[in-house]
This record gives structure tokens, sequence and C-alpha cells, in this order.
């Protein structure tokens, strides 16, 4: 199992109706529905990963999120999930808004910008870090809106939204007491549930 | 004419036609006392009678969706790019029926059949049908197919609005509707061109009010002027640069042209053709006018005109798709400019309303509205593995 997938799914309730913004080849809704029977659907934009979602069965519409979800009632689904997709909208703000209008819980995971490797990049090259696990060069990187782990923090407080739980690992999803004891330095990968009011049911 | 039948082709194929003696009653609340369908069938019914397929025609379309008649014929079928042995819809796993619907004009009972009340040919008589009375119609074709429910209910424009109303009308006889470069009903834009083209056939002086054949001519020029205002839509203002630009001497590149080919290479000065477009539109209308009768011709338009399954629902289309049990995949084609993308998301948005289990795909194509009956790579793709899935579900 895919180590994110482990760490979400725990999140899932079993039959719930799940939405996955920018579901790529829908593998994490393929799972939750075989091991959850969750009834899913999932946003993308790429053809050849929607081809890969109707393959497997799932649902998927063609959209770009950038270009809003007012086409989704208001609480029609349990989750909401958008998984290392943050930072590459042009709004991420009004983005989580529209998640926490359709879900009653989201799930959102991102990378760590405040990652110690990302910071020594800048500091000691001088230069916007580039990685294997994040292989753009700044002119050509989908990722324009990064963020820290403590950035978030301050986001979801400003926003008055309720963080149900929050996972920091590194970037194979591994969890560890140092990573939790320093998150926004160790963490490679930041995974948030999160709700607004009593409508996370948890 | 096929030299040898290409391997992916159903072959031969022979219509058969269906006839029903329990009197149809319409929307408009007439009554159509028996009637006949023509339908081809292609692929083998299984033994759970779980693999059947329809495809709701449009506009046009008739029962002849795929395969040859003879060995003279020029063309295959309307649809042969999607039908037969490996094609999207395989007919190595699937059972699929194609039928002429009502008010047809290709051996289903229609203004050129014989009315029993009156003897002589109904004409402009044969009274008003829509896409529900169809619908109707094939639901008892299913019946007498021994088909029960339907692996998927396929169609495209007109035959995407009979899709629509079957997973309203029959919610529990279909497990896929899949519905391509459709509309939840007209706009005034749409009307207003088919009014243009039913003005144009009525005020052909060979139309008499619809009895044309009691005086031995057709309306044809009505007909095919109705069929180029038609054609015109169906295209792309991209596939018409294409289709009729080249680069010429002066010219240099086919970019530049704008699809503006002479047909005689120069200017005449006169109000002959003059562009290659023309010519075409003539040769378009012409040939439609030869096969079509204008009276189906009247009637389908109303259909189109008249489809708008909201109406029952307080112009709410997601309660419309309510007790709707099916999966639905809509497609829409970017220059599409008759039903462009915005319109089928109008579907979506409504089957998301509705909570009901939906794919879209928005397909990238120059060929406007007549794209979903073109060998499309990305949308026969698509085709092909949402059907794929279909396969395994009723494992055929």
């Amino acid at each position: 199992m895919r180590a994110d997938l482990e760490i979400i799914q725990k999140w899932i309730k079993p039959g719930s109706r799940v939405l996955d913004l920018g579901c790529g080849d829908g593998s994490l809704l393929a799972f939750l529905r075989d091991n959850k029977g969750t009834i899913g659907l999932g946003l993308e934009i790429d053809n050849n990963k929607i081809d890969a979602c109707l393959n497997k069965g799932i649902d998927v519409i063609q959209q770009d999120m950038n270009k809003g979800l007012g086409n989704f009632e208001t609480h029609s689904f349990d989750t909401v999930l958008l998984t290392q997709t943050l930072q590459a909208m042009h709004y991420p703000d009004l983005l989580v808004e529209e998640m926490l209008r359709i879900g009653k819980n989201c799930i959102v995971t991102f990378p760590n910008f405040g990652n110690w490797k990302s910071r020594a990049h800048i500091a000691f090259k001088g230069r916007m870090p580039v990685s294997d696990f994040m292989p753009y060069q700044w002119y050509d990187t989908p990722n324009i809106h990064f963020c820290t782990v403590r950035d978030f923090d301050d986001f979801c407080l400003a926003k008055n939204i309720d963080v149900i739980t929050r996972t920091v690992v590194d970037n194979k999803h591994r969890d560890s007491a140092i990573i939790r004891a320093f998150p926004n330095l160790l963490s490679e990968i930041a995974i948030y549930h999160f709700a607004r009011g009593q409508q996370g049911g948890q | 004419m096929p030299e040898f039948l290409p391997e992916d082709s159903v072959g031969i194929v022979t219509p058969q036609c269906f006839h029903f003696d329990e009197p149809l009653i319409l929307r408009s609340g007439k009554v159509i006392k028996s009637y006949d369908l023509m339908v081809e069938t292609y692929g083998e019914l299984n033994a759970d009678k779980s693999n059947a397929i329809l495809i709701c025609p449009a506009l046009s379309g008739d029962h002849h969706a795929a395969g040859y008649h003879s060995m003279t014929d020029k063309k295959p079928g309307w649809w042969d790019v999607c039908i037969g042995p490996g094609k999207p819809i395989d007919t190595n796993h699937f059972f699929v029926v194609s039928l002429n619907n009502l008010g047809g004009c290709a051996g289903s009972t229609g203004p050129g059949s014989i009315n029993p009340d009156t003897g002589t040919w109904y004409g402009p008589d044969f009274p008003v049908v829509t896409v529900r009375d169809w619908v109707n119609s094939q639901a008892r074709l299913a019946d007498r197919l021994g088909v029960y429910q339907w692996a998927a209910v396929i169609g495209g424009s007109l035959g995407g609005m009979q899709v629509m109303r079957w997973s309203i009308s029959y919610p529990e006889r279909v497990r896929h509707a899949i519905m391509l470069a459709v509309a939840p009903k007209l706009s005034a834009q749409n009307i207003a061109f088919n009014e243009v083209a039913r003005q144009s056939i009525t005020g052909d002086p060979d139309f008499h009010a619809g009895r044309y054949l009691d005086y031995g001519t057709i309306p044809k020029k009505g007909l095919m002027l109705a069929r180029m205002v038609g054609h015109i839509t169906y295209l792309s203002d991209s596939a018409m640069r294409e289709k009729f630009g080249k680069a010429t001497q002066e010219i240099k590149e086919a970019s530049l042209n704008l699809g503006r080919d002479l047909r005689a290479g120069k200017l005449s000065f006169g109000f002959d053709v003059d562009f290659q477009v023309e010519s075409y539109l003539h040769y378009q209308g012409e040939r439609f006018s030869e096969t079509f009768d204008a009276n189906s011709y009247l009637l389908m338009t109303k259909a189109l005109d008249y489809f708008d399954p909201s109406v029952d629902y307080d112009g709410d289309l997601s309660k419309a798709f309510a007790k709707s049990d099916c999966r639905f995949l809509l497609v829409s084609y970017s220059t599409d400019w008759r039903f462009p993308p915005e319109r089928t998301q109008e579907i979506v948005t409504a089957l998301l309303k509705a909570g009901k289990q939906v794919s879209y795909l928005d397909i990238e194509a120059d060929e406007g509205h007549d794209a979903f009956l073109l060998p499309v790579p990305r949308y026969m793709q698509a085709m092909t593995t949402y059907l794929n899935r279909v396969k395994q579900e009723v494992a055929c």
C-alpha cells in the first residue's frame, strides 16, 4: 500500500462519498472503494490520467480546479481530498474555502517548504531547491504557492479552520518521533485533516 | 465499394423489420395504432441477455449504423468507426442494436407510410413524435428482443437526448448511459436554426403543404437548403478553414487562406459558386435531399425543439434524474458550437447535484459537432476504456 494512503484511509469513513481533487490515475479512490466501500469521484485535467481512472472504473470529471468548483453542491461529499496539489493552485485559499463548502471534512497534503533541505539549499547555494522529489526549475515549476507547516498552521488559524489531525512525515511518508518534535524543520510532507465548526463529525 | 471487407467490420448486414400492434400513446395525446421499426443488430446476445447495447440515432442517422448492405455499397453505416469487432463498441463482446426511429424515412413507420385510417400515406398528418415517444417505442423493441436491461445506451446529439430520456423514464433498464455532444435542451439559437430549416422546406413550392408525393414531386430545393444550414452548424470554423484552405501560388501558407479555396481558381464576378465551401454545401444538401424525406426532417427538428426533460420537474434537471440508477459518461468536443462543452457540463452539474455517478470528458477536437461521429483518437480511446469496464461488469 502507498504510505500516504495508509495514513489517509484511517480518516475516511466506510461507505462515505469522497471527492479527490487532482485525482491522478485514480489509485487513491480505487483503494478507498476496494477497502472502505466509498463512492468516489475524481477531478483531473490530464488525458492519460483520466483514461487510467476510467480503466479502474473510477468516475472522473475533466475540470480545471483553477476555474472554480461552483458546479458542486454544498456538503455534497463527506470528504474532499487534495494530495500534493495545493502548491500548484492559482488561489489556494479560495480552493480550501471551496473544499470546506463541498465536503464535511477535508484532507490536504503538501510538500513542506520549511524542511531543512530546502532551507539549506537556499542558504548555502543561494538557489531555489531542485530535488528528485521536486525536479523543476523556478521558471517551469507547476508549484507556484509553496508553504511551510508553520504557514499552513497560521492559515488555518486565520481562516477559522479546525485541524482535526496533523501528520508530518518524510518523503516516503514515514513518521518518526524526531519529525513530530520538529515538524517544520524535518518533515517533507504535511498531511492535514480539517473541517470547520461541527461539520467534521469526528 | 469495399473490394474486401475490413477485418474490423461487422461485414454484410441485413436490416430486420419489427411490427408492433399495441397502440403507442404519444406525448401529444395522439395515438399510433400500429407501427414498424427497422432494426439492425450486430454481435450475439449472450445467454443471460446482459450484453446488449442500444445505439440511439441522431437527426439523420438510421438503423444502418455499421457494416455494409452489399459489396456494392460506397460507404459503411454511419457509425462504423465505433462499432465492429475490436472497435470501441466491440461486437465480439456486445450485442448491438440500432434502429430507425418512428417518423423516420428509412423503413420505420413515418410520414411516407400508409395511414391505416385513410388508406393513403400519412404525409403531414403523421403525428409529431417526441424523444419520449421514441424511447417508449425503443423499450418495446427491447422487450421484443428479450433484453430487460441494456448494458449501455449510447447516442450523440439527438441520440444523446434519447439516452438521457432512457435514464429518466426507465432507470432500472439502463446500466450505463453514454451521451456524446449533447445538451439538456435546445437554446433559442438552436431553435432558430431549426426554424430556418423548416421554413426552407415549407416555403418550397414543391412542398404542397406536405402532400408532395400526391403531386409526384419532392421539395428538393427546400430540403437542400435545410441541410445546408444544418451542416454549417455541425462543422466548426476551424474545420472549415482546414477543409477548404490550401496553400496556393499566391497564398504561401495554408493557415493564411482561412478556408477560401476557389472552385475554379479565380473569382467569377457573378453570383455563381466561387468558393469550394459553397460547392461542398451544395453537394451535401443535394445528396441529402435525394435520400431524406422532407416531412421526416420537419418531425426530427420538432423532436429536438421540444426536448426538455426538466419540464416535468420545475425546470430543475437534477430532479429529473432523481430515480436514475445507471452510471453516466458524457463527452463534449471543444469546437462544437451547436452543443458547446458548457451545454454538456450543464447536464454533468445536474447529475452531480442529483448525487449520480458520472464521468465527463472534454475532448480537444477540431471537427465541431460532427466530432462524435469521427475517429478522434482520444475520444475513441476513452470509449474503448470505458466500454472495457462495462464488458467486465456484465462478463461478456
